[in-house]
């Protein structure tokens, strides 16, 4: 009998109803610029320097950009259920075997990116056929990858670093995106791209909601909706500001900004988006409804290899050199910021916006809590209690709506 | 007799919901009291009240037991005064012992160290006391959910329960596991254990109940002393309603055949036996096909086999669909031929819980919503209002997530989402099962409208009153065999257990 179903309560609607459902992410995001602030404040009164500075804000992107870029991939993978605990030991693979073919073989790098992209791809396509088709624990596949190719990146490198690179792989992410309009002050090129970027979000913004209102969907209250895009607009033309006094647009930042809007339209506008997040609500019914789960859960494993390789050059273009242990951790960070971002473990939901306002978090605190010059020691004890922190709220939330 | 028990003016309420009002529940020492009622009429809400999963303090009217104020804050609480539930859902642990499970918090044991000798002593009187003669060590897995039940009873007894709560025990048992376990409650009687036990099988609480006290919609309906207790009566105090319309009217309009399976075969996907053997049928448009047998006989194997060999190996045999020969070799094909499969279990089968309904409904037709790979979300949520207001699912909003719906409505969602998919050919797969009389008789509704506008509707069923009230032809499975088909004026139930019988005897000769 099932009087527990009858007791749930009715969903409340309106604002009420809004506010509840949309809590997670808007409080994220609170969080983010709350933590920024913070930062600010201290920053200035204790050291007496800019956290907002343009170069730290340049900084801030090229020291995660990696780490978002390997969350949008891990975000799929946990929503199908599951988990990748080798993307450290692949980006390290994948960014030595880079070097190799740049510095040993002399491969132009036209060349040598996509072949890194398909080596990336091949790896997730050889742990990920062991995890979809013979359902062998993604726990203990990855933790096997992560300690092969931590072997295989000490072994390619025979212990030593690989570098440096020529000009064009270092500007993978160290390069900015030049000027069409001559180099002076501020980057007008930066400004506009930012500006398009902005209005872009209003513009699909409202369009969404006209299409809703279309369909007859109560949409987000007015008020809440321009309020939301004004935080992010301003936000998004200081920050485009900031970069433009300073050397431009990272060439990082837009690779980052183009996968965030692709992953962000596949896994909620399409439908093989869709049918992941139902593989990891409900694998047996899933597949019951004609979705080919083992074909989903592999291409997820096969897209984390190509974004960790991805991830690998750019570490490595960034450190101009390949070291054997680059990437050590990485997964971890990685996996944090898909938690925080509000993924559950248990698979079926999280979104991508949400991941990146969790890596930013985390890559935040890892800046300021560096300038403040806090130890390593407490700056994991700090970011472990927010990971925690983060998931209770999560928790807590699930328990009061029932 | 005094009473044991007596809960007085008892209401509960969660935000939104009244679950309980003014409930008046009064029990004897010693006898066993039944409680009836439809899913969702407040009768396991009551239960925890009583059991203090919903604290004193939650609730509003008083508890008295043994004629003083009973507060609990916890379970631990009220089991300490002898009030042990045993829920529908087992809480054993399966890879401990019996003797581990037994004392699971309550270990034989000083200063933390456990005494084994003893600990295997008294759980093999307890187990003896509840009729099982497994040894002590036995993991808990290893016994089949009749012989579990049991050690749910002996742990109970562990506690030295006087009130003995029973939440659907036989739910899930077979037949002859259900005789023993009703036997072992009028044992428990004999020795003076009171208990209250929740069942919907009317013949159970006529053998075993001394009273019986039914709820609907979260009060108190009547209590009736034994010499009342008949099925009609209950029926009637349960539903408000006369019984005498179980089954929708409906003038069948059968037209030509629409799907024909011929010598089906399907080998078990890691035994080496055959599960159905030979099994051939027709379904025509506009027709409800039952499927009878008892559990076990491969109605659902032979159901799933075909659906996209969802199920088994080594699969044989021909269908033709609508004329054609469709290829079922996946889901995927076998939906877009024009065949659903309603499954047997919708929670752990059909719905995605945490989801929420328009997208359970349009799961398995996310095609029938988007352009090209992009999905439409207004058209999405077009179409579960449609599917919203065609099947009268009952919902503030089609945006709440599934696992906060009835069972009725639940299935209902499945439905959607199967006639989404646009069907020839729908088989629906226990599709009232742990649904209550009123939400059944809607789902009967629906699949009479289904087969009014022309699909093929087969439905498989253990409740042969069920299959007779609404299939215009049944075939009897039994081993994984056609047993034999009936119509409409032929079937009866003694019949349907007939051709099983007689099945059954052919299968041992051969």
């Amino acid at each position: 009998m099932s009087t527990a179903d009858a007791n749930k309560p009715a969903a409340a609607t309106g604002i009420g109803a809004h506010l509840g459902s949309h809590l997670r992410e808007n409080g994220m995001m609170l969080a983010l610029v709350a933590i920024v602030l913070f930062f600010f404040v201290i920053v200035r009164a204790v050291q007496g320097v800019d956290f907002l500075s343009a170069q730290n804000i340049t900084n801030l992107f090229l020291q995660n950009s990696y780490v978002i870029i390997m969350a949008l991939g891990m975000l799929l993978v946990i929503v199908a259920g599951h988990i990748d605990l080798s993307v450290g030991s692949v980006a390290a693979f994948t960014g030595a075997v880079a070097s190799m073919l740049l510095v040993k073989m002399q491969l132009p790098m036209l060349v040598v990116v996509p072949m890194v992209l398909v080596v990336g791809g091949l790896i997730g396509a050889a742990q990920g056929y062991w995890i979809a088709y013979w359902r062998i624990p993604s726990f203990i596949v990855t933790l096997a990858g992560m300690l092969v190719f931590r072997g295989l990146t000490l072994w390619l490198l025979g212990g030593q670093n690989i570098g440096p690179f020529e000009k064009s792989f270092q500007s993978l992410s160290t390069g900015f995106i030049p000027d069409l309009f001559g180099p002076d002050k501020p980057n007008f090129t930066a400004l506009i791209l930012v500006a398009v970027a902005a209005a872009a979000i209003v513009w699909a913004g409202i369009r969404g909601r006209a299409r809703e209102a279309e369909f007859g969907i109560a949409p987000e209250p007015s008020g809440f909706f321009w309020a939301r895009n004004a935080v992010v607009v301003i936000a998004l033309l200081f920050v485009g500001w900031k970069l433009a006094s300073f050397r431009g647009l990272p060439n990082v930042l837009l690779i980052m900004s183009v996968l965030i809007v692709l992953y962000a339209f596949f896994t909620e506008s399409t439908t093989t988006g869709r049918r992941i997040y139902a593989l990891g609500g409900n694998e047996k019914a899933a597949k019951l409804s004609g979705i080919k789960t083992e074909r989903l859960v592999f291409f997820t494993f096969v897209n984390m290899g190509v974004l960790a390789s991805l991830a690998g050059m750019i570490v490595t273009a960034r450190l101009n050199s390949a070291t054997p242990k680059a990437g050590v951790g990485f997964e971890l960070d990685v996996i944090a910021a898909v938690f925080i971002g509000g993924a559950s473990m248990a698979g079926g939901s999280g979104r991508i916006i949400g991941v990146v306002v969790g890596a930013l978090i985390m890559g935040v605190m890892n800046n300021g809590m560096s300038i403040m010059g806090i130890g390593i020691d407490y700056q994991q004890v700090i970011k472990g209690l927010v990971l925690l922190a983060a998931v209770i709220f999560d928790v807590y939330n699930k328990t009061k709506q029932g | 007799m005094t009473a044991i028990l007596e809960m007085q003016g008892i209401t509960k309420t969660f935000p939104g919901v009244r679950a309980l009002s003014d409930v008046n529940l009064s029990v004897r020492e010693g006898e066993i009291h039944a409680i009836c009622g439809e899913n969702g009429a407040g009768k396991s809400t009551l239960m925890k009240v009583l059991s203090g999963v919903y604290p004193h303090g939650s609730y509003e009217g008083e508890i008295l037991y043994d004629g003083k104020p009973a507060r609990f804050r916890d379970i631990r609480d009220s089991e300490h005064a002898g009030i042990v539930i045993i829920h529908q859902e087992l809480a054993l642990v399966p890879l401990l012992s019996v003797a581990e499970n037994l004392f699971l918090g309550n270990e034989v044991a000083s200063g933390g160290v456990i005494n084994w000798p003893l600990a295997y002593q008294k759980t093999e009187a307890l187990l003896r006391k509840v009729g099982l003669t497994e040894a002590p060590t036995t993991k808990v897995e290893k016994l089949g959910v009749g012989k579990q039940q049991l050690v749910e009873i002996a742990k109970a007894l562990a506690k030295n329960v006087r009130l003995l709560i029973l939440d659907e025990p036989t739910a899930a048992l077979q037949e002859n596991d259900s005789q023993k376990l009703l036997d072992l409650m009028l044992e428990l009687k004999d020795q003076g254990v009171t208990q209250i036990i929740i069942s919907h099988k009317l013949n159970e609480i006529r053998r075993v109940a001394d009273r019986v006290t039914v709820i609907r919609d979260g009060s108190t309906v009547s209590t009736l002393d034994r010499s009342e207790i008949t099925e009609d009566r209950i029926i009637r105090d349960m539903v408000g309603r006369d019984m005498a319309h179980r089954y929708p009217d409906r003038t069948p309009r059968i037209g030509e055949v629409l799907m024909e399976v011929r010598n089906w075969s399907v080998m078990h996907p890691d035994q080496p036996r055959q599960v159905i053997r030979d099994v051939s049928m027709t379904v025509r448009k506009g027709e409800i096909v039952g499927i009878a047998g008892l559990m076990g006989s491969g109605r659902t194997e032979f159901a799933m086999s075909l659906f996209g060999r969802s199920y088994g190996r080594d699969i044989r045999g021909e269908v033709t669909l609508a004329g054609a020969r469709p290829d079922l070799s996946t889901v995927s094909r076998a939906i877009d031929a024009g065949l659903a499969y309603v499954t047997e279990d919708r929670k752990v089968l059909g719905l995605i819980l945490d989801e929420p309904i328009l997208r359970n409904i349009s799961l398995a037709n996310l095609e029938g919503i988007a352009k090209g790979a992009v999905l439409s979300r207004g058209r999405e949520q077009q179409v579960a209002e449609r599917y919203r207001k065609a099947m009268n699912i009952r919902t503030p909003s089609v945006f709440q997530r599934v696992v906060n719906l009835s069972g009725g409505n639940q299935q209902k969602v499945v439905l959607s989402k199967w006639l989404f998919t646009d069907p020839k050919v729908l088989i629906l797969d226990e599709p009232t099962r742990g649904i209550d009389v009123g939400a059944k008789f809607e789902i009967y509704n629906i699949m009479n409208d289904l087969a009014g506008q022309g699909h093929g509707v087969v439905m498989i069923s253990s409740e042969m009153p069920e299959l007779l009230g609404m299939c215009d032809r049944i075939y009897v499975m039994n081993e994984g065999r056609i047993a034999g088909e009936l119509t409409r004026d032929q079937a009866s139930q003694e019949r349907i257990m007939a051709l099983i019988l007689q099945d059954g005897m052919k299968g041992e000769a051969a």
